[in-house]
């Protein structure tokens, strides 16, 4: 079987399921909306976490900082902000017209990507220095005070959170933002595929194999770490921007800044599927979507209990993940294949 | 700002504050010890140390509507903290011991969060606090209230400090807990079990844990979700004193006990969990700047 081929005919399964999604599923599509984004998610986590090695608890501030960004943007274009927010968007002089909310959409989410960006760039060259663990703890705290500061910020609407702009009926936002999702999804899987064949995913995996000779080999590491991390920001701050308008309320800790739900989330989606891997967290935010949605559905007021010991049975019993697994069981079939590794020689070399 | 005119003008209200911080910074410290514990023996980063402190006021809770006192909750506390960790050490923390520790830290999450959530479900979210009944000093013509309670979970917290560390010092467990620290390999050759002695270092700070969880639930409230500040609280101390630094970790928790107070009242209640876990940056960013103008190997 031709692996090459093997790969081309799951990706246009996958993009043939996408688009004709509103056919297959009608009656669920604000879920698989959802999912689309979770893939988001996982993959920009895997970026940093699994390609780079460096583990993030904190993705969750940039999926906030975009939420947020879009929002005020869509709002910030047509009316004053604070007068929006203090109204809870529930003031009647708040209308967006069809052509209003297109274009706020068209400018938050760029802005809500461009904002999360800046964030992680700046962030990211005051703590990316630190190693492994201790970063991990620093996003820990991040994410948290995120959190916090948002519930104590006015202009945004404080404790009391943000109503996203309300879509003018004549549009079916249910299908908008089922292929903003999934075009999203898309963009970000043919990007990442494209830069781990670089040379610059090389050389984030190198860091992640062993930083010092990467250091001593004379790879700028921490710039590299930096660029990496404003890379999965950019993506995860317009996701961030898309689920606040499905979702159409934004609660600073409970939707934007949730660093015990969806900030772990994203870090499980990735090594339930495989860390480091392309496909792992396309997979694992599948798998784990579907599981999570069972969760909330049949274990109401436990799900958190199942989440936790289903996060310990993961990194105790699994820290592979599926396609780790797959890799490990089926080398042949799963495992790198002869040009790859050929590829790989051939640019170390070079 | 307004409230640091009001610190300038009446000076009595920093000792006020000083003092508040000083009784909690102690309960910090105590905490901290344990987590310095397990992060030396077992190279484990445990995130679940708040929520042991949780369980632990929790407890204590139980041991009061048995119609006891409060006191009886410490060692309480203790004992079934100790057992639940050394439970936890015996399913899940041996797996992970030599594991990434990337891997511990998520595992221990899982861990937090299940408790979180467990208990929220069997005693509710409400803010609990256990009336110990004690009264207050009053200081300086009253300009200055100290609850008595206060002052005793301060002394309190002290003498399980002290009791822990002669334990570490003189005991033969302490001793072989201490050897194993320095080189796990070299203390299996010369006989000690590093099993027996993992699952004991971690029963013994669950245990810590859930003594300062009595000491909070006294002196303080309780809530499902109180855990991760405490956790936060007692990394940041580690950090700021080193590995195996008593003196350090309470000098660290009474200033960081302080330290909160202060912003606590400077920049409103709300933004105090804030200021703890971006005061947790800014200390590991300090800690990295040290490393480097040292050219440490960073690590």
């Amino acid at each position: 079987m031709n692996r090459r081929l093997a790969n081309v005919i799951a990706i246009l399964a996958l993009g043939v399921i996408g688009i004709l999604g509103p056919w297959l599923f009608p009656a669920h599509l604000s879920q698989f909306s959802k999912l689309w984004l979770f893939i988001v998610l996982a993959l920009t986590w895997d970026l940093l976490g699994g390609q780079t090695g460096y583990n993030s608890f904190g993705n969750v501030v940039f999926f906030g900082i975009g939420m947020y960004a879009a929002a005020v943007t869509q709002v910030g274009l047509y009316y004053p902000v604070a007068a929006y927010t203090a109204a809870k968007g529930g003031g009647t002089e708040f209308v967006f017209d069809v052509a209003q909310f297109y274009t706020g959409l068209a400018v938050g989410l760029p802005v809500g990507g461009i904002m999360a960006a800046l964030a992680a760039a700046a962030l990211g060259m005051v703590i990316l220095g630190m190693r492994g663990h201790y970063f991990a703890i620093a996003t820990l705290g991040l994410a948290i005070a995120a959190g916090e500061l948002a519930a104590g910020w006015e202009y945004i609407g404080a404790g009391s959170g943000m109503v996203t702009p309300t879509p003018p009926d004549t549009i079916d936002t249910t299908l908008l933002f089922y292929y903003l999702s999934f075009a999203l999804a898309a963009v970000t899987f043919g990007f990442l595929a494209w830069l781990y064949s670089t040379r610059f995913g090389l050389a984030i995996n190198a860091i992640r194999d062993d930083e010092d000779k990467a250091e001593a080999m004379g790879h700028h590491t921490t710039r590299n770490k930096v660029i990496t991390w404003t890379i999965s920001a950019f993506f995860l701050g317009i996701a961030g921007g898309i689920f606040g308008n499905l979702s159409k309320f934004i609660d600073p800790i409970d939707v934007a800044f949730n660093g015990a739900e969806v900030g772990v989330w994203m870090i499980l989606m990735a090594i339930l599927g495989g860390k480091g891997t392309l496909w792992g967290p396309v997979i694992g935010a599948a798998v784990f979507y579907v599981t999570k949605e069972l969760f909330w559905t049949y274990l109401l007021g436990w799900q958190r209990v199942a989440l936790g010991a289903l996060i310990v049975i993961i990194v105790v019993f699994f820290p592979q993940g599926i396609v780790g697994w797959l890799k490990e069981r089926w080398p042949e079939r799963f495992g790198p294949s002869k040009e790859e590794m050929e590829a790989a020689d051939a640019k170390g070399g070079a | 700002m307004d409230n640091l005119n009001l610190l300038i003008q009446a000076p009595i209200l920093n000792v006020q504050l000083l003092l508040d911080g000083l009784w909690i910074g102690a309960i910090f410290a105590l905490a901290a010890f344990g987590m310095a514990l397990v992060w030396g023996v077992m190279n484990i980063i445990n995130v679940a140390q708040g929520e042991f402190v949780m369980l632990g006021g929790f407890i204590t809770l139980m041991v009061m509507e048995a119609g006891l006192s409060p006191l009886l909750g410490i060692p309480a506390a203790a004992i079934v903290l100790f057992v639940l960790g050394w439970l936890l050490y015996r399913v899940i923390i041996w797996r992970i011991v030599d594991a990434d520790m990337f891997i511990s830290l998520l595992a221990t999450f899982g861990i937090s969060i299940m408790m979180q959530q467990l208990m929220n479900e069997i005693f509710g979210s409400d803010v609990r606090t256990a009336e110990s009944g004690l009264g207050m000093f009053y200081l300086f013509d009253n300009m200055v209230t100290v609850s008595q309670i206060k002052v005793l979970a301060f002394v309190l917290a002290f003498a399980i400090g002290l009791a822990l560390w002669l334990f570490l010092k003189r005991s033969r467990l302490g001793q072989a807990i201490r050897a194993t620290s320095q080189n796990p390999r070299a203390a299996r050759i010369l006989g000690i079990d590093t099993d027996r002695v993992y699952a004991a270092t971690y029963a013994i700070n669950a245990a810590l844990c859930g003594a300062a969880g009595a000491l909070v639930v006294m002196a303080y409230s309780i809530h499902p979700y109180v855990g991760l500040p405490y956790t936060v609280r007692s990394f940041m101390i580690v950090i700021m004193a080193g590995l195996g630094n008593l003196g350090g970790v309470i000098a660290a928790g009474l200033g960081l006990g302080a330290a909160e107070q202060f912003a606590g009242f400077l920049l409103g209640a709300e933004y105090q969990l804030a200021f703890v876990f971006l005061l947790l940056v800014v200390v590991l960013v300090w800690r990295q700047m040290v490393l480097a103008r040292r050219r440490q190997y960073l690590k």
